[in-house]
């Protein structure tokens, strides 16, 4: 079987970003089947690390990362890097802070 | 009101945000269901906190009016209480009056007479100050510990109110029609429905957080939503026919603007979702078991409040010239050092200049992985300081010296910026920002908010 460096975006039904109240981002892979899900988890290439590397956050700063067998997802929540909707504010949703991570690629079966 | 049989209870919310407008033919189909109440939430921090800050509303009053009549319409003819929370957005006491003065000006204008109580739930400066001196206030996440200065900053402090207020509203008074609330836990009213009528708080807790968004937990996400609670699981189905709930949507419904998908704390406890299980009942409808609630050891309330912090300016202009693009970090260090310099008298650290470079990385700022900027930039230059004036002349300053600023290689010498709108600098008037947002343990779960029942005829 070979495989090729496929972006997440490319594999997931849902790559978001979102407040979780104005302290907190919170970004959500969801995937569309156990098997991809499992798969991605067995790469390797999500850890905690790679978060705190695209995100600039040390990584006893994240305060959640997980796979959710249950609802075969991904959920990461980090300090915002401001209180939402301050002065200097980018993005008042956090809405468009995913992109970095569905950029991330991961060795993907190809038939 | 139709009493809620022994073995179930059947709530109605016909949107997750009431003001945005939700579809009556489906809120129609929900009460032929026969809820035993109607519950609607109002309230988000998600678009700001000038909310707080400024005492402004989510929506306009007449989109609220207009979703409040259709509401009341619904209540009258089922005869079940509507519960709305959060009024205005973030809940403050003004706001819950301005539902009030909503409900009697429809009332009186349709000839109804309703019963309609108000919990207020912002609370007061000096008894946050006595709470945080006694040590019972903390942060909730990553936030500063609240200290007297931004209790004093704060325009507003209120606290999410849980389900014991709800339930004590309905008790206060026969037949209450109404109840319009301040700030509240989202799935305040639904849990507190199902509580009240005897059934597990667990299962209430989660049907209520998953009704709180409407039919956001369907497939393609919708508005309107009906549960079903029984004492050992409950069932959830959008009212439109073209949604659907299934057991990946309702489940993943919990990862949405959530810090954790499966723990979530309210007040009084903690709602443990991990052992849930979700099954398909029909191709529409999901039932949910298994979910857990632990009561917390001190019943604690989240605390809101806002303040304000000066006044911002910004100008907006767009960049084409690749020579100017290339060097746009440089030239813009050496415009905002001169207009620093040309505002000496003025104490560095009481205003703020913040470019929001488009086409770079005005969206992730320091994050941004793509280095390479576009063909052509959006500036918008932000500045905060103490006054409009003064924020709006700073603007001023870095406009017009970027406009006309020399850069190695520059042959387009007539200016440097495309400016499409006047005027060209914008006042954007006083600056918010969350300043408290912690957990206060309180020892009675009602005694923090006041309840006032009226006819209004």
């Amino acid at each position: 079987m070979t495989t090729v460096p496929t972006p997440l975006r490319d594999i997931a039904k849902v790559v978001r970003s979102k407040n979780a109240g104005p302290f907190e981002i919170t970004l959500d892979i969801v995937f569309k089947t156990h098997e991809d899900f499992e798969a991605v988890k067995k790469s390797g290439v999500i850890t905690k690390e790679l978060v705190s590397e695209l995100y600039n956050v040390p990584t006893q700063s994240i305060i959640t990362f997980g796979f959710f067998d249950l609802v075969n997802a991904v959920k990461i929540t980090l300090p915002r890097p401001r209180p939402q909707g301050g002065v200097g504010e980018t993005d008042m949703h956090a809405a468009q802070q995913h992109v970095p991570l569905q950029e991330v690629c991961v060795p993907w079966a190809v038939s | 009101m139709a009493a809620s049989s022994n073995d179930e209870i059947r709530i109605l919310t016909p949107s997750g945000m009431l003001g945005y407008g939700f579809p009556v033919d489906h809120f129609r189909m929900g009460l032929a269901l026969k809820p035993h109440a109607i519950t609607i939430d109002s309230g988000s921090t998600d678009s700001g906190p000038q909310k707080l800050g400024l005492g402004e509303m989510t929506c306009s009053r007449e989109s609220y009016t207009k979703d409040i009549e259709a509401l009341l319409e619904g209540q009258r003819e089922a005869g079940v209480p509507l519960l709305i929370s959060s009024a205005g957005g973030d809940g403050t006491n003004l706001h819950v009056d301005v539902f009030r003065d909503i409900v009697a000006e429809i009332a009186r204008r349709r000839g109804w007479r309703l019963k309609l109580a108000k919990i207020y739930s912002d609370v007061d400066k000096a008894h946050v100050s006595r709470e945080l001196k006694a040590g019972r206030i903390e942060p909730l996440g990553p936030v500063p510990p609240l200290d007297q200065a931004e209790i004093d900053a704060a325009t507003v402090i209120v606290a999410q109110i849980g389900a014991e207020p709800f339930n004590r509203a309905l008790d206060e008074s026969e037949a209450v029609d109404v109840i319009v609330s301040g700030r509240a836990y989202d799935p305040s009213p639904t849990a507190a429905m199902a509580i009240r009528a005897g059934f597990d708080p667990a299962l209430a807790w989660h049907m209520g957080k998953i009704m709180e968004c409407g039919a956001l937990c369907a497939e393609p996400v919708g508005r309107t939503v009906m549960g079903w609670l029984r004492h050992d699981h409950f069932e959830i189905e959008p009212l439109n026919p073209a949604e659907r709930c299934t057991t990946a949507s309702v489940a993943a419904h919990t990862l949405y603007e959530k810090t954790h998908p499966f723990l979530l704390a309210g007040p009084g406890g903690m709602l443990d979702l991990s052992h849930c299980k979700y099954e398909q009942v029909t191709d529409r409808r999901v039932r949910v078991s298994g979910s857990r609630f632990e009561p917390s050891k001190h019943y604690t309330v989240k605390l809101e409040g806002a303040k304000t912090s000066g006044y911002r300016s910004i100008f907006i202009a767009g960049a084409r010239d690749p020579i100017f693009i290339r060097q746009i970090d440089d030239i813009l260090a050496r415009v905002i050092a001169g207009a620093r310099a040309y505002f000496k008298e003025v104490p560095e650290e009481t205003y703020r200049i913040i470019p929001h470079l488009y086409g770079k990385n005005g969206v992730m700022g320091d994050l941004e992985p793509v280095k390479t900027p576009a063909h052509e930039l959006c500036l918008i230059v932000e500045v905060a300081a103490a006054t409009q004036e003064l924020a709006t002349a700073i603007c001023n300053k870095i406009r017009t010296s970027l406009m006309h600023a020399p850069y190695p290689g520059r042959i387009a010498t007539a200016g440097n910026l495309a400016s499409p709108f006047t005027p060209l600098e914008i006042p954007l008037g006083q600056a918010c920002e969350f300043n408290v947002y912690h957990l206060m343990k309180i020892d009675s779960p009602t005694a923090l908010f006041p309840i006032r029942v009226e006819e209004i005829a």
